[in-house]
């Protein structure tokens, strides 16, 4: 697992948007039971305490499911699944749009150039 | 739940120096924190640590581990790993495993001899026959097998490359209980940055900053080792 924390912002929500990601890309596959905290914790080598506040935290959200002392698993629900993907969807598009206006592009601008690079790599 | 670490007005000045190396410090640590002690060179980092672990007494001022002066009570809480090797080179490893085991109560062999196997490290090699890397991974080892409620990490990742940094810090957060504090010592703030709960940054034997690290990042925008740049950019002899 890729854990990219880059010490902007708190790290309990780096680490929550790094396991939705790895959710979302299949890394983890519903209803896959997480290894346990200490151990996530040693990977991503952050204090257990965090990890541990991060994985509350996504339980609240509904992707982790608690089976107590037994650890946690991803849920099998499609449309919490889906309600997630709608909203990191919008975070990568928002920060994405941010940039390009940075850079002086509309969002109209920005969405053709998105689809020309699209065209020219399924072409390649 | 109280404190795990009190420090009050703590001071040390050692004999014929004029200045203070460490200067009325006052802290309280909580439990379940991973605390970076952050200066540059001379601070005082190393003499805070020594003065919790019971190896110098203070000029002025209390300690208390978990409501526990000074003492051998306060010593069995607390794990500290020094800046230097105090390992002796002529001891193989089984033999290093033995003295912990005398010495400290807390000392959890199997965890030990488990980590040192995953290290490939054998319990029949001398000190002074492994690399660098691992003579520092065997300390790191043994001090991180205590069930202690408090460690003292003077400077773990100085002198090392950034793989065996990582197996550190992963060792560190792999091996703590959540009812205990860790305080690393250290000027790498960037390998630190996640890791670190608390930060403390020290200067002339002064506590200059302390606080939340999520907070400061919240605060200012900026990371730790972009906050440490600046504060330490701007003071006298450094």
């Amino acid at each position: 697992m890729n854990w990219k924390l880059t010490g902007d912002g708190p790290v309990y929500l780096q680490i929550m948007a790094t396991i939705r990601g790895a959710v979302l890309s299949g890394h983890f596959a519903q209803g896959q039971r997480l290894p346990p905290v200490r151990e996530l914790a040693a990977e991503a080598r952050v204090n257990p305490n965090t990890m541990q506040r991060a994985l509350w935290e996504l339980e609240r959200e509904g992707l982790l499911i608690s089976q107590g002392t037994i650890g946690r698993v991803v849920t099998e629900d499609n449309g919490i699944l889906e309600r997630i993907r709608q909203l990191e969807l919008k975070k990568v598009a928002k920060e994405c749009l941010d940039k390009f206006k940075t850079l002086g592009l509309s969002a109209q601008e920005a969405g053709s150039l998105l689809m020309r690079l699209g065209e020219s790599e399924e072409n390649t | 739940m109280s404190e795990v670490l009190q420090l009050n007005g703590l001071t040390k000045r050692y004999s014929n120096s004029p200045v203070f190396a460490l200067d009325h410090v006052s802290l309280a640590l909580r439990p379940g924190r991973i605390v970076g002690l952050l200066g540059p060179n001379g601070s005082g980092k190393t003499t805070m640590l020594k003065m919790i672990a019971g190896l110098l007494t203070a000029t002025e001022g209390d300690i208390a581990v978990c409501g526990h002066p000074i003492s051998p009570e306060s010593k069995a809480l607390v794990s500290y790993l020094p800046d230097r090797t105090y390992l002796r080179n002529g001891w193989k490893v089984r033999q290093q495993l033995d003295m912990f085991q005398e010495f400290y109560a807390d000392f959890d062999r199997n965890r030990a001899e488990s980590m040192l196997h995953a290290l490939g490290v054998s319990l029949e090699a001398k000190m002074k026959t492994l690399s660098k890397g691992n003579r520092e991974k065997v300390q790191l080892v043994l001090v991180m097998s205590r069930r202690a409620k408090l460690y003292l990490l003077d400077e773990p990742i100085g002198g090392v490359d950034p793989a065996t940094r990582d197996y550190i810090l992963s060792t560190i957060v792999g091996n703590f209980d959540p009812g205990a504090t860790v305080i690393i010592s250290t000027h790498l703030i960037n390998d630190v940055e996640n890791v670190l709960d608390d930060y403390i940054f020290l200067n002339q034997g002064r506590v200059v900053q302390y606080g939340s690290a999520d907070e400061a990042r919240a605060e200012t925008g900026k990371t730790l080792d972009e906050l440490f740049r600046e504060v330490f950019r701007c003071l006298p002899n450094c």
